[in-house]
């Protein structure tokens, strides 16, 4: 597969592992920032292969997983209300929220739909049209446009039966929530690569001005990620923290203004509750008033009951880099993908699920 | 779900375009990447198109790790 | 007769009778099934085995097969699995009320050609007919029974430190395949199921050596999870090499797009073999001259520790625990 095997090169790799070894003197702690480096990461093993004085720490990028109870509720309230299908991306439907799940609900009669593209809830809607289709927009700036998008194709192809469920977030603003927490010392940040390539690079000119944290822009194949690994290395030891893009193919210091655009049309930033961190102002996005008809939250009356936690589970911790799956009683024993106490068990991007899955053989 | 895959485009009809990959091919939405062209790669994510590779910075990459290489050879 | 699968027809009556008599009997003719009694009856001599499978693959029909073939070719291949010749199969349908009786002919000519293709005989069977909207068009349950040539003794249990692991083929084929077809995906690929019969290529493995400890198809759940379950009942540790396992391109872009692992992908026409270390080049070689084993592979060794876990080295030199398929990855392909 071209742009994915020739980043797959073993030989390639094995050099730059040489060189990071060579270059690395200081015992460091670098957070990668999104789930998807998370999984990758323990798929292909970076963590052995590293040199033991870079120490990684998974973070809160996965969308699912800060999700709060009291968002996963609405949804499952939303779930069972009459004449409503409920679409979704596969992820969410094991998520437990503070009483059930959609996949209970679904279980119990209610119309949940998977689906790969959210063009496919306007879809859905279209041929239902007695219906009402809600989406579960779950995501960060990376499907914030795609949503964005499918609001204004239902807008022009008159499809009024779609609504969006908008509990979608930003990343830099939580990166400075975590980092103001001041809970870890971080020399080095691993930044996702494809909310990037939505964003671009400069959102992230804060992170080295104002906490001196060296920061690189990754793609997700194994050389991509070494690559970062080797340049955030190169800044620390250097002491130059700054904003590089490692990953150049996808991203471009501007972003996709296009996307920014439809982002910047159709919502606006309001204050958002992140699992594990609480409410962080300007983190989330909210529907602009003049697409409100398409705005979940305004169309139908949620009602749900009081929000309860989960006893026990570290997600919180785990998602600000204070613990790692492996500090929770929980993890393996109550709390296993196929009964999950919270979502970090369970979303593709978990840390739990991935440390779960991926363990190495070695821990 | 911030995973996104490398395609390359086949035809393109309005805001739709068919993309493959391994011999695999799916319709996509071009909503985000407007100045797409047939031939061109794009990375898809849930769907749609969300940004056009630039495919001499992947060659530049490339040649960055193979210089390194030699360079580490060397030694 | 009508053009739809009715309530009748399962109820017993007329409608049951001519949907047997002149619907599957020409189709599977044999003189036990002829006899139309409830039940067949037969000698056999030897070890018997015996297996049972339901069949809910949504949707019946996929590119390189459909539910019919499955239903009789997954039986053939458990009974394969042990070592046995087939012989034997029951097929009862669960038919949802309204399925065209087109359909049906396409579903029970496949079950012909592939009963004729593995010389198994269907000697006895069932049909219900269901309410709309409870069976997704048709749910196939079958067993079969087969004899276990003497001597042989094949099983999960048997996997000893240092044999080699030898898949069959390419894997992931049948479920990207099947996956392909389900609403809401939406691609298409130039891949078909890799549905087929092993039981010759079992038993052209098993002439040249008597040192195959284990033998499985990896369908459900895939390569994964059977090497996870050898790894459990015979108490051993499982070590295979992510370059050695053969994916075919297609696969690999599919589950790329989807964010799957091919390991955890069902197959219907490929195995999973342990044989000891001594015999296994000339059994791959075997089972690389046959149709279904072109590309073949060894993809591991069989070790003492750690007991009950697979770890698979990736193509880095790192290496990482295989768990079994936990949760679902797929609907129902199979």
């Amino acid at each position: 597969m071209k742009l994915i095997d020739e980043f797959r090169d073993v030989k390639l790799g094995k050099k730059l592992i040489a060189k990071i070894h060579q270059t690395s003197t200081k015992p460091v702690k670098l957070m990668e920032f999104c789930g998807g480096h998370t999984v990758a990461i323990l798929k292909h093993g970076i963590r052995q292969l590293l040199p033991p004085t870079i120490e990684m720490l998974s973070g809160p990028g996965c969308p699912v997983c800060v999700t709060a109870n009291a968002d996963l509720d609405k949804a499952i309230a939303l779930a069972k209300l009459p004449n409503v299908i409920i679409t979704t991306f596969g992820d969410m439907m094991k998520v437990p929220g503070s009483y059930s799940s959609l996949q209970e609900a679904k279980a119990q009669g209610a119309d949940v739909r998977i689906v790969y593209s959210v063009h496919d809830a306007v879809d859905i809607a279209a041929v239902n049209p007695q219906k009402s289709v809600v989406f579960l927009g779950i995501g960060f700036e990376t499907t914030a446009p795609t949503i964005a998008a499918s609001i204004l194709e239902a807008r022009q192809n008159g499809v009024r039966n779609f609504h969006v469920l908008s509990l979608l977030k930003l990343c830099p603003p939580v990166m400075k929530a975590l980092l103001d927490l001041g809970e870890i010392e971080l020399s080095g940040i691993v930044c996702p690569g494809h909310v990037s390539a939505i964003i671009g690079s400069h959102p992230y000119e804060f992170i080295p001005e104002q906490y001196k944290i060296a920061c690189v822009i990754s793609g997700f194949e194994p050389l991509d990620i070494l690559l970062t690994v080797d340049m955030l290395i190169e800044q620390i030891e250097r002491d130059k923290p700054t904003v590089e893009i490692a990953y150049r193919r996808g991203v471009k210091p501007e972003g996709n203004i296009h996307a920014l655009k439809l982002i910047e049309q159709v919502f606006e930033a309001d204050s958002a509750n992140w699992r594990g961190i609480g409410a962080v102002t300007k983190s989330g996005l909210k529907i602009r008033k003049q697409y409100e008809h398409f705005d979940a939250e305004k169309v139908f009356p949620i009602v749900s009951a009081p929000v309860r936690e989960a006893k026990g589970c570290l997600c919180g911790e785990i998602l600000r880099g204070v613990k790692t799956p492996h500090d929770c009683k929980l993890f393996g024993q109550t709390c296993v993908p196929e009964h999950p106490v919270g979502p970090c068990m369970v979303s593709s991007e978990g840390a739990c699920a991935a440390y779960f899955h991926f363990g190495a053989s070695h821990e | 779900m911030c995973l996104a895959v490398p395609v390359r485009i086949v035809s393109i009809e309005g805001t739709n375009a068919e993309v493959e990959i391994g011999g695999v091919r799916r319709q996509v939405s071009l909503w985000l990447t407007p100045e797409a062209r047939v031939g061109d790669y794009v990375l898809l994510h849930t769907g749609y198109a969300i940004t056009v590779i630039d495919e001499a910075e992947a060659e530049q990459t490339l040649k960055l790790f193979e210089e390194m290489a030699t360079i580490d050879e060397a030694h | 007769m009508s053009e739809t699968i009715l309530l009748a027809h399962g109820s017993g009556g007329k409608l049951s009778h001519d949907l047997i008599e002149k619907f599957f009997l020409p189709l599977f003719d044999n003189a036990i099934l002829n006899q139309l009694d409830d039940s067949a009856a037969f000698e056999l001599n030897g070890e018997i085995a015996f297996t049972t499978d339901s069949y809910v693959v949504n949707p019946i029909f996929f590119p390189g097969g459909d539910i019919g073939k499955l239903a009789v070719y997954g039986t053939v291949n458990d009974l394969a699995m042990k070592g046995a010749m087939p012989l034997f199969l029951s097929i009862s349908l669960i038919i949802e009320e309204g399925l065209s009786l087109e359909e049906l002919k396409i579903i029970a000519n496949s079950i012909k050609a592939a009963a004729e293709e593995a010389k198994i005989k269907i000697v006895t069977g069932d049909t219900k007919v269901v309410n709309h909207g409870n069976a997704d068009k048709l749910f196939i349950t079958s067993s079969g029974l087969g004899i276990i040539p003497p001597g042989t003794n094949i099983s999960g249990a048997n996997a000893r430190p240092g044999d080699k692991v030898i898949v069959s083929g390419t894997i992931g084929d049948h479920g990207i395949a099947v996956m392909s077809q389900r609403e809401g995906l939406k691609f298409s690929v130039p891949i078909k199921s890799d549905c087929a019969p092993l039981h010759k290529l079992v038993a052209e493995m098993l002439e040249i050596s008597r040192q195959i400890h284990c033998l499985r198809d990896p369908t459900r759940g895939g390569l994964a999870t059977t090497l996870n379950e050898f790894a459990r009942q015979s108490r051993v540790g499982i070590q295979i090499e992510e370059e050695k396992i053969p994916v075919s391109d297609a696969v690999r872009a599919a589950c790329e797009l989807l964010g799957f692992d091919p390991l955890y992908v069902a197959n219907e026409g490929k195995l999973v073999a342990i044989v000891a270390p001594q015999d296994t080049e000339q059994v791959l070689g075997k089972i690389k001259q046959n149709q279904y084993g072109a590309e073949a592979s060894i993809i591991g060794t069989v070790t003492t520790e750690p007991e009950g876990k697979v770890i698979m080295k990736t193509r880095f030199g790192a290496s990482r625990i295989i768990d079994m398929l936990t949760g679902e990855l797929l609907p129902r392909i199979c």
